[in-house]
């Protein structure tokens, strides 16, 4: 009796441990984005618990020090750029691996998987070499081609599970009928992924615009984008006013949280890092 | 490459979507749509990788080496290795650590499991610049975090958790844990609740489930999640130069390899250093699936019984 007690109690406490630290990490995490927040609204805070007073001039201010007007045209620019290019070689390429067989496809399969895997860091440097020597380094195609490396895998990786969902004999009855394969994959396959490539563009969006390392590698001054405005700015720190370098945190952050936001109506985000059925775990 | 063999024969070809006259043909047509996505990874990512490696025996002055043996003799470049496994090393232990008991607590979906990942993943999303400045306002001396441990009366005076260790350490936790956390949520979720509840009927009480059910079926995941946080902690970069003391104690090795591309405008050498990189994170991830390898095999789920 005593030692069911002692159980009970043990694992009630370690319950209770794990939801405390739990709270504590996600309560901290909010604060640190919170301090960016009241910064960036506040006249002057040097001492106190919050500024002396509240003001938006700073959003103003760093809109034309940073000259965020054009660092926010370059990064649409990128962004669309990368979703729309990541998705023309991504989906057919997703297509082929869920549906045929072939020679060599362990081997596509990893090439596509190890660029998810290394840091961007250890292949961004040797990239941004060759980038550089081909003239491409510093422009706008270059930033494009580096987002490119973990966005096509990425994906093929979302995209895959899609595909698998339709079923093939709507292919074959397209076949049937005459139509070619690629006919069949414009006019039968897109519509029906429509979820899947919006799901899958929008993760790329988000991913792309908070792309520090590859974009600060191959950005030349009129390619930056907003991360890696900010990163400069933030490196830079005592040059201009700490609020408006907080201002410009801001505005990239409402930036990724709305792409993130509309995400999440379309995929689960514990499916994002690793795929598990979590229907059938809770059917059994 | 292997893409460019579509000569996959009929044979081989199972997919219920297969084209029966391109199957008589010997290969499938639809492969080609292979190719640009291909290309785009092979001419982006493998050709510079082997590039690079060849770069890298390819000195401005010396012998084939010479990048190399400077690497390895000159402290301010070699120390990096150190400094950097020492701020992902005990980081990745931490954040995976901690992710293991979590997500074993969560393991049931439920809303809570729900909420809580959406709310993890967001300091994923905002990514180590943001976070980097928000530490520095949340932590600076005279930041909220300071004052309330002095409000509390936990400090005498403010503790310095920027410009040092503790900061980057600290980032990476904000980052690393979410990670870690989501992966391993994927695994726990994955195993069949049966085998715990077999070993519940038998007495077994949670703390025993973990041990003798749950452990041995996490090792493949646990391994594959000390991995990949490892390896994104090793590439540490802007918040060791923000929150870190870029010219002491968190120099990492990618600000070697920045430094030497970007300031030197020495590539050969800034290859080397990310070679070495490269090398470093792959010794740690191969003695980790090695590990992983004395460990149980089998499937994560019951009979039909």
């Amino acid at each position: 009796m005593m030692a069911v007690l002692r159980d009970r109690f043990l694992t009630n406490a370690w319950r209770w441990f794990v939801y405390g630290a739990m709270a504590f990490f996600v309560v901290n995490v909010f604060l640190i984005i919170a301090s960016v927040v009241v910064s960036s609204l506040g006249t002057s805070w040097f001492t106190g618990w919050l500024p002396e007073g509240y003001t938006a001039k700073w959003y103003g201010a760093a809109w034309k020090e940073f000259q965020l007007y054009y660092v926010l045209i370059a990064t649409v620019q990128i962004t669309l750029a990368v979703v729309a290019i990541s998705l023309m070689l991504g989906v057919p390429a997703a297509y082929v691996l869920a549906r045929i067989d072939f020679r060599g496809k362990r081997l596509v399969l990893l090439t596509f998987l190890v660029p998810l895997l290394v840091p961007p860091i250890t292949y961004g440097i040797p990239m941004a070499t060759v980038l550089y020597q081909a003239g491409l380094g510093g422009t706008i195609w270059g930033v494009i081609l580096a987002n490119l490396v973990p966005s096509v895998p990425f994906v093929v990786l979302v995209m895959t599970p899609f595909i698998e969902q339709i079923d093939p004999r709507l292919e074959s009855a397209a076949r049937v009928f005459g139509a070619s394969a690629f006919t069949t994959f414009l006019r039968i396959l897109v519509p029906l992924l429509t979820p899947g490539i919006l799901a899958a563009g929008i993760l790329v969006l988000i991913r792309t615009i908070s792309m520090f390392e590859l974009t600060f590698l191959t950005a030349g001054p009129d390619s930056q984008t907003l991360i890696v405005a900010l990163y400069y700015s933030v490196f830079a720190a005592g040059v201009r006013a700490q609020q408006s370098i907080d201002a410009m945190a801001v505005m990239y952050m409402v930036t990724t949280m709305t792409g993130l936001l509309i995400a999440l109506r379309f995929v689960d985000p514990s499916q994002l890092v690793g795929r598990v059925d979590s229907k059938k775990a809770s059917a059994t | 490459m292997a893409a460019v063999d579509t000569t996959a024969e009929a044979g081989t070809i199972k997919a219920p979507g297969r084209d029966e006259s391109a199957a008589v043909a010997g290969r499938d047509l639809r492969l080609v749509m292979l190719l640009p996505g291909v290309a785009a990874i092979v001419s982006l990512f493998v050709y510079p990788f082997l590039y690079g490696f060849l770069l890298s025996f390819q000195p401005n002055v010396g012998p084939a080496l010479a990048n190399y043996t400077r690497f390895f003799s000159e402290p301010r470049l070699f120390e990096t290795i150190g400094k950097t496994l020492w701020l992902s090393f005990p980081i990745t232990v931490f954040n995976v650590g901690l992710a293991v008991p979590f997500a074993f607590m969560l393991r049931r979906p439920s809303s809570g499991q729900r909420f809580l990942s959406t709310v993890l993943v967001i300091p994923m999303t905002l990514g180590t610049v943001l976070v980097a400045e928000g530490m520095l306002l949340y932590l600076a001396p005279n930041g909220w975090l300071n004052r309330t441990l002095i409000e509390l009366g936990l400090l005498d005076q403010p503790v310095r958790l920027i410009h040092n260790y503790w900061g980057v350490a600290l980032s990476q936790v904000v980052i690393g844990f979410p990670f870690a956390f989501m992966m391993m949520l994927s695994y726990t979720t994955g195993i069949d609740p049966n085998l715990a509840r077999a070993a519940a009927t038998l007495g077994a009480p949670p703390a025993s489930q973990f041990r003798h059910i749950y452990l041995p079926l996490l090792a493949p995941g646990l391994a594959i999640t000390f991995c990949l946080t490892f390896v994104q902690a090793f590439a540490v970069f802007p918040s060791a130069v923000l929150l870190g003391a870029p010219a002491g104690a968190t120099r990492v090795i990618s600000l070697a390899a920045y430094e030497a591309a970007f300031e030197d405008f020495d590539y050969s050498m800034a290859s080397t250093v990310a070679m070495i990189m490269g090398a470093v994170q792959l010794i740690i991830v191969a003695a980790v699936l090695g590990l992983r390898n004395l460990a149980y095999r089998g499937p994560a789920v019951g009979g039909k019984g």
